[in-house]
């Protein structure tokens, strides 16, 4: 753990050098695109003044250069599957990003949405050393807290610091400074699989970019369509990619549970091409733009035309009605909303005070599926769209893109982790010497 | 498994990714310093080159400064700046034949030749000129405005006749007294150096000064009062002004100008003195000799 711990640190140094530096990229690894997005950051001097403008958590100290999607090939299940295919559609959109912005980029902050996401809640509690908590008694109680064996394949990918407990005093968001006696803590804990996240690691590598942070998908894409009182009271993010959906919780503005489902749009597009004898492509331009989850009667009589180019006259003018193809699609949306239902009651979601659940994801845009979310995910659905942000294009601006941008945000202004505090010196010399001190300062 | 070798044929459904080398010239192109290196540097650095070797050539160089000269005084002697005659301003007529003497130019001449400020201080050099300002004015005339020295006083000394201005400058000589008989003379040994206190003196002496001949500095440090018929006035170091005023005051009293004295010393203010001429003592001697004969 101790080598995870430096590499996120190391990660965390390169994020500080590229802002400084000014120019950073956002790369979204996703099973059916793969989105860059290059920002410029040019300090706080833009900050609004103003009644009612709070900090803006740094959103609007960068700008959106340069924007870029390709289809993402190699890519399945939200994991590298072919290095060389994902290698050249990174380069194909990092270049394209790059040529837009017209800035050459060296750092990237990526995100991967498979890999399969394992949550862990854990506690570490201390004595506090002289009765005021400082920054080495958060350190502390941080490496206090008992990890559990998550196996030798796997890696923590986020560690963030949920909530703190000052004797009989909870909830506290930072306890720095107050005075008792025993600190506890509650760490949220995510790791994911270790091959899937060396695999990204190289392809970044092998385009000569420097990998500044990594995140997870379903964390980045709920930090840009959750509004702020939802992560504050309490709410699910589900992000339905192509390959995979992520699902993530929040509460109090900070992450409590992440998961994902390994199915997505594209598993909705297999099974036209299988029900319907098309290939992948007719499949997905007619998901696109007949699909749907909800069939009325008017569907009934409207016919789509398939096509098709075997040359045989009957094969090739099938139509199908809009109604048939719903009842293709629908069954695979219910099983993947099912499938999201069945981790959010894991994760004991119907606990929270509020139960709001959002849909984003390219997925999310198939008409009527709010209908439809509601049915099996309760009433306190809506579909989301991620934050606006400066500079954004408008083609990036919909459903399929809040990943991406809440990667933006996690750049501008990420969330304290656990690699983030000085892990205490335990080593001999150090603790006599400030033994020594606290002598002289109790007798003296 | 997907055939690993390229077996697609050339420009059928291309392959939409950058190879990698084009991807790593793309953003060798993009980085900054290249980016500058190749809008600013390489254009300048072809203009140096191609600069260099034109230079290096001995003919281009001297065919390079024989068409600026050229140009030069094409320029130079453009009608605009040709100036045509001389214009003296403030002199009179001695003064002009001495600059036109000293400012020997022959006209027409451009502008861009004239050495004005040496040509200034030649003029200014002059005794007869205070201050000297030198112009090329419109119509293309080369205008001289001068302010003459104004001679105050004459200063002899020995045979010589000078012209003092008020400051004790030299401002020319003069041949005889009958010159310039408005103007009072000085004489002795450092006497222009006090020309003010000289010209108070006369100023004070006004009620008398029809009898006045000159003012002679004697010792370097007193003046004497020279008057018609010899007579002189010895003036104290101090309050001299006082001294003429009581001399004043005695010759309306008592007329002490008009008898005949050869020197009213003054030196000691208690004791004022007066020396007769040697006829008048004789005469006076005899009248009283005859007196006390009787």
């Amino acid at each position: 753990m101790k080598d995870l711990y430096d590499s996120q640190r190391e990660m965390r140094k390169l994020r500080e050098t590229a802002m400084q530096r000014g120019v950073i990229a956002i790369l979204d690894v996703g099973t059916s695109k793969i989105a860059c997005l290059v920002l410029r950051f040019d300090g706080a001097a833009s900050q609004p003044q103003g009644e009612g403008i709070g900090s803006m958590a740094g959103q609007s100290s960068f700008r959106v250069i340069g924007a870029a999607t390709t289809r993402s090939r190699g890519v399945r299940f939200g994991e590298v599957e072919a290095m060389g295919e994902t290698e050249r559609a990174i380069r194909t959109a990092v270049q394209a990003a790059q040529k837009m912005a017209q800035v050459r980029v060296d750092h990237v902050i990526a995100c991967l949405s498979g890999a399969r996401p394992r949550s862990y809640g854990l506690d570490g509690a201390v004595d506090i050393e002289d009765s005021m908590v400082s920054d080495g008694d958060i350190g502390r109680v941080l490496a206090a807290c008992d990890v559990p064996d998550y196996g030798p394949d796997r890696e923590v990918l986020h560690a963030h610091p949920v909530n703190f407990a000052l004797d009989h005093r909870s909830g506290m968001s930072d306890p720095r400074g107050q005075i008792g006696q025993k600190l506890t803590t509650d760490l949220h804990m995510m790791t994911v699989d270790a091959t899937a996240l060396q695999n990204l690691y190289f392809c970044i590598k092998r385009c000569d970019l420097e990998l500044a942070g990594i995140a997870s998908s379903s964390y980045a894409s709920a930090l840009s369509t959750l509004v702020e009182d939802e992560q504050e009271l309490g709410a699910a993010c589900i992000d339905m990619g192509g390959g995979s959906t992520g699902i993530s919780v929040f509460m109090k503005k900070h992450m409590i549970y992440a998961d994902s489902v390994r199915m997505g749009g594209d598993h909705v597009t297999g099974d036209i091409s299988m029900g319907l004898q098309v290939p992948l492509a007719t499949a997905e331009r007619i998901k696109t733009f007949y699909g749907g989850v909800v069939a009325t009667g008017m569907d009934d009589r409207e016919k789509i035309d398939i096509g098709g180019d075997t040359g045989d006259w009957e094969h090739d003018r099938r139509t199908v009605s809009r109604a048939e193809l719903i009842g293709i699609m629908r069954p695979r949306v219910e099983e993947i909303l099912e499938e999201a239902r069945t981790r959010l009651d894991a994760a004991g979601f119907e606990y929270l005070p509020s139960q709001k659940i959002v849909l984003t994801g390219g997925a999310s845009q198939i008409p009527g599926l709010d209908g439809l979310a509601a049915k099996i995910l309760g009433q306190q659905v809506r579909l989301g769209r991620p934050l606006r942000v400066k500079g954004l294009p408008q083609a990036a601006t919909g459903p399929a893109f809040s990943s991406g941008v809440g990667l933006t945000l996690f750049a501008a202004h990420p969330q304290d982790e656990w690699w983030d505090f000085d892990v205490p010196v335990e080593t001999y010399p150090a603790r006599s010497l400030k033994r020594a001190v606290k002598w002289f300062k109790d007798n003296w | 498994m997907r055939p690993l070798a390229e077996r697609r044929p050339r420009g059928s459904l291309k392959d939409p990714a950058p190879s990698k080398w084009h991807y790593r010239w793309q953003r060798w192109m993009l980085t900054p310093g290249i980016k500058a290196g190749l809008r600013v540097g390489l254009p300048l650095a072809l203009i140096g080159i191609v600069a260099s070797v034109w230079f290096s050539d001995e003919a281009n160089r001297t065919a390079l400064t024989a068409r600026i000269d050229a140009l030069k005084s094409e320029f130079q002697h453009r009608p605009e700046f040709l100036v045509t005659s001389l214009r003296i301003l403030g002199g009179d007529d001695r003064i002009t034949s001495d600059i036109e003497r000293i400012v020997k130019i022959d006209f027409p001449v451009s502008s861009f030749d004239l050495e004005l400020e040496e040509m200034r201080r030649r003029v200014a050099a002059l005794h007869t000129v205070q201050e000297a300002r030198i112009k090329v004015a419109d119509s293309g005339a080369l205008e001289v405005t001068v302010i003459p020295r104004v001679p105050v006083a004459l200063w002899r000394t020995g045979d010589n006749l000078r012209l003092l201005d008020q400051n004790g400058i030299f401002a020319g000589a003069l041949a005889s007294r009958a010159e310039r008989l408005d103007l009072p003379v000085i004489a002795g040994e450092g006497a222009g150096a006090h020309i003010e206190d000289a010209l108070a003196i006369f100023a004070r002496a006004r009620p008398i000064s029809e009898k006045v001949r000159g003012l002679a500095r004697v010792g370097e440090r007193r003046w004497d009062l020279v008057l018609d018929r010899g007579v002189r006035i010895m003036l104290p170091v101090d309050d001299t002004m006082a001294a003429i005023d009581r001399v004043i005051a005695m010759d309306a009293a008592q007329d002490v100008l008009e008898r005949d004295v050869a020197v009213v010393d003054l030196r000691n203010g208690h004791r004022p003195t007066i020396r007769m001429t040697k006829a008048a003592a004789v005469s006076y001697r005899r009248a009283s000799q005859t007196g006390a004969e009787e």
